[in-house]
């Protein structure tokens, strides 16, 4: 694998050809924390940050999305029908991603790309897109990655691993869309540099961990039955926080909104921890209490996503619901709880 | 505040085995610094993981609505104004409660702490009105008084004003405090400066109503947000709808809200809401002499009429 060397001297020009190619998005600082955005002209990522404060799916699964637009005026021909929404699917590239968000995606993936489903509008921002991934040599306390299937230097759905070493980065190309990358940014000098090194040092960094060899072999109906679950759910609010900072949850609701005779039809981030998530047309809610959602996302993560892809958990290792949660709600404790759980051992009546 | 653990796992303790609670609800310490998770405690033995700081600013509360249980509830001053509302409001019995009063100095602002450092935040440790910050390789200790929360550097209701047991002496009030100043600014801006502020203040907003959900006042079983037929706000990120959402909760909680901040905890995107919440306690403060949950035996002002009311706004 090709590594280049980056001065950081000529990061901003590197970057400034690259503004004719592609749609920059990067880590952005408001007010007190780094998000991703679009870069506008001129505009640099800001590349001194731990992590940002929500994740970087926006770049691909914005928030608010449109899907289609309508009109109602009887005087156009083709009124009444639903239209495609046309949109950017020129390339981008997503600069400083860190190596949990961009595994994420490969997560995510799973849900919005897959033989039975292809979403159009994720897949095409997703195939327009160049990862520039930053590795972390300096992870959080709260960063679990190496136990989730991942790593502050992981390389899995990134096109190019920068590595911070003080005035410059090394650059490793991962893909083709890297190499094409890192040559439109004329960035060209080919450098030696002991990136396992980096790795293995930043590795060694990560304090905090989740065991999750028992998740497969338990019974979900046991899991679902636990008795810790009232206590895990006690202090939640019940709001979207933890849904909204993580880079794999993927629910959306699919809204119309019409103004005047034009109208709509979008897509939102929807979260498993509001009421109306799951509420029916018969206004009878099969996850009517607190305790059933948030029961409901940790299975989702723990258990179900195991079950179903064979391929760990729906949790890369970020932290951010850690960070994130007014009540401190830890999904490390919760993981230990559900990975021990002990059906035989447990003192509640039986199912 | 440090010795009030101590007192609140006996108080706990004792009330738990004399039977005359079915639970308590307090704090226990977090996973992260500044931070602990409310908890409920059913066990006289497991009094032991209930603690008390300056990082206990989620108003316990909002933990009681609905509930059937005898309960004992850990208040500082707001909660405990909080909890006459709710017995106003019909939320809990007063007699379904003994409140284990805490005479508060103030919680501290864990938005405003992490701001002042570079590297990470590894620990947090309080001491005689000090707050020693380790971050990366240095510390550095800072006075209390110095990192309050806005709504607790302001607050002149520290102490329970409701109390069926206390865990200390009652503190001295904070007097000499203008509770208004920037609420003043805004008033002062013309329509377009106040709408550029709207703008600013609100923009980060991911709608994830934790502000909403953290705050005592909202219980209602359908919040207007998610009534779906018919559907009042847009569901999008539509700043309209961001705005619409903000503005009409602040107007629910005109004459109820106690400052208590725990909106500005919650919210993981750093809003100063309370500018909102804080203008209509102002104005009820101002037109009616009102400050919230200071008594079970007066009904709030917007929930009343009085002949002297003012009425001027009729034009």
């Amino acid at each position: 694998m090709k590594v280049i060397k980056i001065d950081k001297k000529d990061w901003a020009e590197g970057l400034g050809k690259l503004t004719g190619t592609y749609r920059l998005f990067g880590p952005v600082k408001d007010k007190e924390s780094h998000d991703f955005k679009e870069l506008g002209k001129d505009e640099q990522p800001d590349m001194d940050f731990f992590n940002t404060r929500l994740s970087a799916k926006s770049a691909i699964f914005p928030q608010t999305e449109s899907m289609f637009e309508y009109s109602l005026d009887e005087n156009e021909a083709d009124h009444h029908v639903m239209k495609e929404v046309e949109k950017d699917y020129s390339p981008r590239a997503v600069l400083g991603i860190r190596p949990c968000d961009a595994a994420a995606f490969l997560l995510v993936k799973r849900n919005f790309d897959n033989p039975e489903y292809r979403d159009p509008w994720w897949v095409s921002a997703y195939e327009a897109t160049t990862f520039v991934g930053l590795a972390c040599n300096e992870p959080a306390s709260t960063c679990f990655c190496t136990t989730a299937g991942c790593g502050p230097f992981h390389e899995e759905g990134m096109d190019v691993l920068l590595a911070d070493a003080g005035d410059h980065y090394f650059a490793k190309s991962l893909t083709d869309k890297g190499a094409k990358l890192l040559d439109s940014a004329g960035w060209k000098a080919e450098a030696e540099a002991d990136i396992d090194a980096m790795k293995k040092e930043a590795e060694g960094k990560i304090g905090s961990a989740v065991t999750t060899d028992k998740l497969k072999d338990k019974v979900t109906t046991e899991l679902y039955d636990a008795p810790f679950w009232e206590d895990v759910a006690f202090a939640c609010l019940n709001c979207g926080t933890c849904t909204y900072v993580c880079p794999t949850c993927w629910c959306f609701d699919i809204q119309d909104e019409t103004h005047g005779n034009k109208g709509l039809r979008m897509r939102n981030w929807d979260s498993c921890m509001y009421p109306l998530f799951s509420l029916h047309g018969t206004g009878h809610n099969p996850r009517g209490t607190k305790v059933h959602r948030v029961r409901q996302r940790f299975m989702h993560k723990l258990k179900y996503y195991v079950d179903k892809y064979g391929d760990g958990i729906q949790c890369v290792g970020c932290g951010r619901c850690i960070r994130s949660c007014p009540v401190n709600i830890d999904i490390r404790e919760v993981c230990e709880l559900m990975n021990s759980h002990d059906q035989a051992a447990c003192a509640c009546p039986a199912a | 505040m440090l010795g009030y653990t101590d007192k609140i796992k006996e108080i706990s303790g004792r009330l738990l085995k004399e039977g005359k609670v079915d639970m308590i609800v307090g704090f226990k310490k977090g996973t992260m610094p500044m931070m602990n998770e409310p908890c409920v405690v059913k066990a006289p033995d497991d009094v032991e993981k209930l603690v008390w700081d300056s990082n206990c600013g989620i108003n316990l509360t909002n933990y009681l609505t609905d509930r059937k249980e005898k309960i004992g509830v850990v208040a500082k001053g707001c909660d405990s104004r909080n909890i006459v509302n709710h017995i106003i409001e019909n939320k809990i019995k007063r007699e379904q409660l003994i409140i284990i009063g805490v005479p508060c100095t103030g919680m501290i602002d864990r938005h405003k702490i992490t701001a002042m450092f570079d590297a990470e935040i590894t620990s947090v440790v309080e001491e005689d009105g000090k707050v020693t910050v380790t971050a990366g390789d240095s510390g550095k200790t800072l006075d209390k008084a110095d990192v309050l929360q806005k709504n607790c550097a302001i607050c002149t209701h520290r102490n329970p004003v409701i109390h069926d047991e206390l865990v200390a002496d009652l503190v001295t009030e904070q007097t000499d405090v203008d509770r208004y100043a920037d609420i003043r600014e805004v008033e002062a801006m013309s329509s377009d400066e106040k709408n550029a502020y709207f703008d600013d203040l609100l923009s980060a907003c991911v709608r994830c109503y934790a502000c909403r959900n953290a705050c005592p006042l909202c219980y209602c079983p359908t919040c207007f947000v998610d009534e779906s037929s018919p559907q009042w706000v847009g569901k999008s990120t539509d700043e309209v709808d961001t705005k619409t959402f903000h503005f009409l909760r602040a107007y629910h909680c005109a004459g109820r809200c106690t400052d208590c901040g725990s909106c500005e905890r919650a919210c993981p995107m750093g809003i100063d809401m309370r500018m909102l919440t804080k203008k209509l306690e102002k104005d009820c403060f101002e037109s009616f002499g009102w400050e919230a949950g200071l008594t079970l035996d007066e009904r709030p002002p917007l929930d009343i009429y009085k002949l002297n009311d003012p009425e001027e706004f009729i034009k």
